[in-house]
């Protein structure tokens, strides 16, 4: 599904990703763990399409197509979801238009007919319930008001109406305290399928303890340097990211 | 010939035509007065200067750089007339053509309301129109009020009685015909009894053939005790005019007035809003929405003048600027010595939509009593490219997605627009403005 070669990106002149690879199938949950500065929400940038990064070098095949040729929306359209890590607040837009026209457009750009108003709205309230997000949605703007936990929950509240193929949830758990960090995770579990991955990025192994993943990968100065299964982020949780640190050492220094 | 005539100035010109006509134009003997004072005050003052402070950001040069004669009747159609009908709103209609005002058969009935013009106005009203025509927009504070008040051909005369709480609102339809160049000066002089309650919709279109046309309007409007006036002025469907146009409004005490101005047709507007609170206990709105493509040019200079205690005024201005349009916001308030217990608002927030278009802000609070709440903010950016990536990330077009977020902009002005289908007018007139 998703297939990334080499990637090689940064910000005005400094390389961040040095060399980033990653192989994705339909049905798997990749878990990217790492210290700060490793480049973990630099990567969720450069797939969803954030203009600040360029790309010098390397591919990102997404569903056989060429994933950085297109543009945000386009990507979204293909079935690319970011949760993001610091949800933007938009005032005057309101949850409901802003999600329709999401809706809208994708679907348009699939060749399929406008999403009948009930549906929407049954869809809306299923999904809501989904992640136990009880504001009103019709009368608020986007995220405007919202809690830290709201916030992430209408993340994957929005993440359940698109029905990506591929969602990257970038440091969700970042702010949440347990109960949220359920109510999230229970969301997630719920939207788990054959057709649909998921890379959950996170800096601590507690949301792993929910979300369980498949494969568990180790970031670090712009690339992946240890790969393993669930077990990993628990040895990771003991060890600390110092002890990566410290096998890298010698190649690092070189 | 053409040599001496070069050497005259545009000012001038006006003068000679001006004094060539006085004695052709309408009004009894004290308005005739009115208009040779007036006359007298636009000579001493000239057309703004260059350097003239209150029209630095807005120089008029460009308005009289071809030749311009005094509007004279117009026959647009009313099918002409009624293409700038609004969708879904009953209102009454008052045309102004070219400055003439036709009355129309129904939507008066003279007592709650009545509606005149010059020849129509009744013997026994005169002497109440006389009592406040050119009291309150004074000549010799601004050239084109001079310039209006020396040159008007006709007045809409609109009086609402006391207590009155019209059903419908009045809408004045104040069309220039720019098949011909012309320079009109529509005025309107509107009376809103004590306790009464009316809205207004005032708006300025032109017909399509565009000629260069000049329209300098004056409208004063009277709020009475306890009267509440919702008034909105929209500039809709005029690409090519040039409009300077004066609000002047004086509201006695306990007295709320509302007011909205919209602009977004119009090469080149000038809207000057003065008011003046002068009771105690009044509530004063302005607001403001403009959006501005290719070269137009829009200057909002408003004045609330707080003269005593008590009193509340708020002010909210937004503006859209794309492409290479310019913009002014210059917001006065003065706090007069009695004037305790003011409270003073005032918001201008503008977002510029490319590298060329420009916006000025000046406010200009000068206080002199001591225990009052005033304040101001302004702030002119882009769009918040975080709010429109979060936008696309979510497959939306990065044009939907502005537009989304330019609506979202206008919307703390939209929002406070009462007239239901003037707000569903208004919303769609701006999606079509952001679309292109």
């Amino acid at each position: 599904m998703l297939s990334i070669k080499n990637l090689k990106a940064g910000i005005e002149d400094k390389e961040i990703l040095k060399g980033f690879n990653l192989e994705v199938k339909a049905g798997e949950v990749h878990a990217i763990m790492g210290p700060n500065g490793s480049g973990k929400s630099t990567l969720a940038s450069v797939l969803a399409g954030r203009e600040d990064y360029a790309v010098t070098d390397g591919s990102v095949q997404f569903l056989k197509k060429d994933l950085l040729d297109m543009s945000p929306e386009d990507r979204a359209r293909e079935g690319l979801f970011l949760a993001f890590q610091y949800p933007v607040e938009i005032p005057g837009v309101s949850n409901i238009n802003f999600l329709k026209t999401a809706l809208a457009e994708i679907r348009q750009y699939k060749g399929l007919p406008p999403m009948e108003a009930k549906d929407f709205l049954k869809r809306v309230k299923e999904k809501q319930a989904l992640v136990e997000l009880q504001v009103s949605l019709a009368n608020r703007s986007v995220n405007e008001g919202f809690s830290g936990g709201e916030k992430k929950r209408n993340e994957i509240f929005q993440m359940a109406m698109l029905e990506p193929v591929l969602a990257i949830l970038d440091e969700t758990d970042s702010g949440l305290d347990i109960d949220a960090l359920r109510i999230v995770a229970n969301g997630v579990n719920k939207l788990r399928a054959p057709e649909r991955a998921f890379i959950v990025i996170t800096h601590y192994q507690r949301l792993l303890e929910y979300i369980v993943p498949d494969f568990v990968h180790v970031m670090y100065n712009g690339r992946i340097v240890k790969s393993g299964t669930k077990e990993l982020a628990l040895e990771l949780e003991e060890k600390g990211y110092d002890w990566i640190k410290k096998e890298l050492g010698e190649t690092i220094e070189a | 010939m053409t040599n001496i005539a070069e050497k005259i100035s545009p000012g001038d010109k006006l003068i000679a035509e001006l004094e060539l006509n006085q004695d052709s134009l309408p009004g009894s003997e004290t308005i005739r007065s009115t208009r040779r004072n007036a006359l007298k005050s636009f000579s001493k003052q000239g057309l703004p200067a260059r350097k003239s402070e209150e029209y630095k950001y807005s120089p008029v040069n460009r308005l009289f750089q071809k030749e311009l004669t005094f509007a004279t009747t117009s026959s647009v159609s009313d099918e002409k007339g009624n293409s700038f009908a609004l969708a879904g709103l009953d209102a009454s209609v008052i045309r102004i053509l070219n400055g003439a005002v036709h009355i129309p058969v129904s939507g008066f009935d003279g007592i709650t309301c009545a509606a005149w013009n010059l020849k129509s106005l009744p013997k026994e009203q005169l002497s109440f129109f006389e009592n406040h025509f050119a009291h309150y927009a004074l000549p010799d504070t601004d050239p084109f009020i001079a310039l209006n008040t020396a040159a008007f051909q006709d007045v809409l005369i609109i009086k609402i009685a006391d207590g009155a709480v019209l059903a419908k609102p009045i809408l004045i339809q104040n069309i220039t015909d720019s098949t011909h160049a012309s320079f009109t000066q529509p005025r309107i002089f509107i009376y809103v009894g004590k306790n009464a309650s009316v809205e207004i919709i005032e708006q300025f279109a032109s017909t399509k053939k565009e000629q260069h046309t000049v329209c300098n309007a004056v409208s004063e409007i009277v709020v009475e005790s306890g009267a509440k006036a919702l008034f909105y002025k929209l500039q809709n469907d005029c690409p090519g005019l040039q409009l300077i146009s004066t609000t002047q409004v004086y509201q006695h005490a306990d007295s709320h007035f509302d007011t909205h101005t919209v602009t977004f047709s119009g090469s080149w507007t000038r809207n000057n809003l003065n008011i003046v609170p002068d009771g105690e206990h009044c509530e004063t709105h302005l607001n403001g929405l403009f959006i501005l493509n290719e070269e137009q040019h829009t200057d909002n200079h408003t004045l609330v003048d707080h003269r005593k205690p008590n009193c509340e005024s708020n002010q909210l201005y937004r503006g859209i600027l794309k492409n290479k349009s310019t913009g002014v916001f210059n917001g006065k308030i003065y706090v007069r010595p009695d004037a305790q217990k003011t409270n003073a608002y005032q918001s201008s927030k503008n977002m510029l939509l490319s590298d060329d278009a420009s916006m000025y802000t000046k406010p200009q609070l000068e206080i002199y009593a001591d225990d009052v709440k005033c304040s101001h903010g302004s702030s002119t950016g882009q769009i918040d490219e975080e709010a429109l990536f979060y936008l696309r990330a979510r497959g939306i077009s990065a044009d939907s997605a502005r537009i989304l977020l330019m609506q979202a902009f206008a919307k703390d002005v939209v929002n406070t627009i009462r007239i239901e289908p003037l707000r569903k007018e208004i919303e769609l007139l701006i999606e079509k403005r952001l679309a292109h």
